[in-house]
């Protein structure tokens, strides 16, 4: 079939999660957020974080872009939920480096190895990480109101 | 390949003439279908650029010996060539620029200062590349002139009538607008876009970085005030351009640039320019690319705009025939007089991955907004995929894309 040799971009669970994403709302109730803009290509995500004591309890998105970036948005929110900010932000600087490598060695990316696949294509990396930068940008700018849900 | 095309172009020799056109990509033939972003290069440029370092080459306008002579001569013969094919009334019409984008620049930073005055206005379109909506916004908010946007219908058309009453208050002074737009590909009507402004005292710059590919430019026809346009869509090298402008214009502008070449006489106290065009040439200009920017010239001249326009037709019916289609596949505007570029959008797949798809298969398309954002906004899209013809493209690479985009409509369903 015509494309096989993509498979390893596209593995089912990209195709599937950036089809049908699981967490691609906004939360009713959120105490942080952040957007993530990718003004080479317009691909725009905004993320929405509730925190339960000191770690992420719910994760939401907004997103305009490719199979890619909501794929990784969705498979993010999976990958953090439970994890403290410290850990998600060592987190994050861990998936820019397998995106960029197609090499992981954290344990707690392995659900996220299918987005490997992009360290093979360099216009493609971007795609994939402009989640985790919202995310990350998202859980810096809370610092001062932590604890203080905001909701619209 | 097979038969290339019942077009009037001879495509055989046409793509013997560009040496990458052999290029394989992971094995499949490259089918190239992004000349609108910039076009490949034939044999006789690569040539010209070479021949030019292996044995003619020298610093311009100031040394006395043969080599500086003979160059000189070379690359001030570009300047002829390029009066000809715009049928530009004298050499001392035509200011050479890096691309289309200084051009507009110099346009907005020389004429947009000194002649233009506050309370005028610039009418801009919305379907300008940002190359041509930027500096008019950093001229506004220096100077306090206004900015207008011509608004386009949902044809992807000029809306002439909306346009024409933006300048009835008189109160504007340039008019600067695509001539064919990247991304709809629609031709737009010059001669009324003129005549309307000259009629209420804007003169009017055209945007031809796209126009030019395809069709005969006559500036003095057009009776136009500014043409720009960029060598590498016209298969020429890189780092060049081209600034046609009226003499009584140039005449009235002031450098926008200073340094050598431009000047006639410096002293600590002042300096005077040179002679038009010069004194909007400052430094060492782009020798090399201005030789091979005259070998594609000629190169275009010896097809004849006549045979390239009608290519461009064939290819561009071709292509909407065949893309149309497509099931889910939406084509951007529906202008009725439209070259060589056609954007889509295809449901269930965002146009990076369909990009990324079709370059599996050997093709080049550009995604994105190309650099058109406002555009994009008032087409309710935040990126589409755009397939651009040229010379040496055939129907049969149309069909390639054609029936590719089918795969890739299956694989995201
Ligand atoms: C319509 C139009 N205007 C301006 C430009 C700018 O050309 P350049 O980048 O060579 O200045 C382009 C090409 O990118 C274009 O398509």
């Amino acid at each position: 079939m015509m494309f096989e040799d993509l498979r390893d971009l596209y593995q089912d669970v990209i195709l599937d999660r950036g089809r049908t994403p699981r967490h691609g709302r906004r939360l009713d109730v959120f105490d942080a957020d952040a957007k993530g803009d990718n003004p080479m290509c317009g691909d725009r995500v905004q993320v929405f974080v509730r925190h339960d004591g000191a770690s992420v309890a719910a994760v939401g998105f907004e997103a305009r872009g490719c199979a890619i970036s909501i794929a990784s948005a969705d498979m993010m929110a999976d990958a953090v939920i439970g994890h403290t900010d410290a850990e998600i932000t060592a987190m994050a600087a861990g998936f820019a480096g397998m995106a960029r490598s197609g090499e992981s060695h954290v344990p707690a990316l392995q659900a996220l190895r299918p987005l490997a696949g992009v360290h093979e294509y360099p216009s493609r990396i971007k795609c994939a990480t402009l989640p985790w930068v919202a995310l990350a940008a998202a859980l810096a700018g809370t610092d001062a109101h932590k604890g203080v849900a905001s909701s619209e | 390949m097979n038969a290339i095309s019942k077009t009037s172009l001879d495509l055989t020799r046409i793509r013997a003439d560009f040496p990458i056109l052999a290029e394989k990509i992971r094995g499949k033939d490259l089918v190239f279908l992004d000349s609108a972003a910039s076009a490949q290069k034939p044999r006789v440029v690569i040539d010209a650029m070479v021949h030019a370092m292996e044995h003619q080459y020298a610093n311009i306008h100031r040394g006395l010996h043969w080599m500086s002579e003979r160059t000189t001569e070379a690359y001030e013969e570009t300047r002829d060539s390029v009066a000809r094919l715009m049928n530009a009334p004298d050499r001392r019409n035509i200011v050479f620029t890096r691309n289309s984008t200084e051009a507009f620049n110099l346009v907005a930073l020389s004429y947009g200062r000194s002649v233009l005055q506050p309370g005028q206005a610039v009418v801009i379109s919305e379907m300008e590349h940002h190359a041509n909506i930027v500096p008019w916004q950093m001229l506004r908010d220096a100077t306090g002139i206004e900015l207008r946007i011509a608004p386009i219908t949902d044809a992807g058309e000029i809306d002439m009538l909306a346009y024409e009453a933006m300048l009835a208050d008189g109160r504007v002074g340039l008019v600067s607008i695509t001539h064919m737009s990247n991304v709809l590909g629609t031709y737009t009507p010059a001669q009324r876009i003129i005549e309307i402004a000259h009629r209420n005292g804007a003169k009017v710059m055209l945007d031809g970085s796209q126009s030019i590919v395809h069709r005969r430019i006559d500036v003095q026809a057009l009776d136009v005030d500014f043409f720009a346009w960029t060598g590498h869509k016209l298969y020429g090298p890189t780092g060049i351009g081209v600034l046609y402008a009226k003499a009584e214009l140039l005449e009235r502008m002031p450098p926008v640039m200073g340094g050598g070449d431009m000047i006639s006489t410096v002293t600590y106290q002042n300096s005077t320019w040179a002679e038009v065009p010069h004194k909007f040439e400052a430094g060492t200009p782009a020798i090399i690319e201005g030789i091979g920017l005259n070998a594609a010239i000629k190169y275009v001249e010896s097809i004849g705009y006549d045979a390239i326009a009608a290519h461009e037709a064939a290819l561009t019916d071709h292509a909407l025939a065949r893309l149309s289609v497509i099931d889910g596949l939406t084509i951007m505007g529906r202008p009725q007089d439209r070259g060589g570029v056609v954007s889509f959008t295809l449901e269930g797949a965002h146009a990076h991955d369909v990009a990324t798809l079709l370059d599996r298969q050997g093709i080049a398309v550009r995604a994105g907004h190309h650099c058109a954002q406002p555009l994009m906004q008032r087409l309710g899209v935040d990126s589409t995929a755009r397939a651009s013809f040229g010379i040496y493209t055939t129907l049969a690479e149309i069909d390639v894309l054609a029936d590719t985009l089918d795969h890739v409509r299956t694989f995201f369903k």
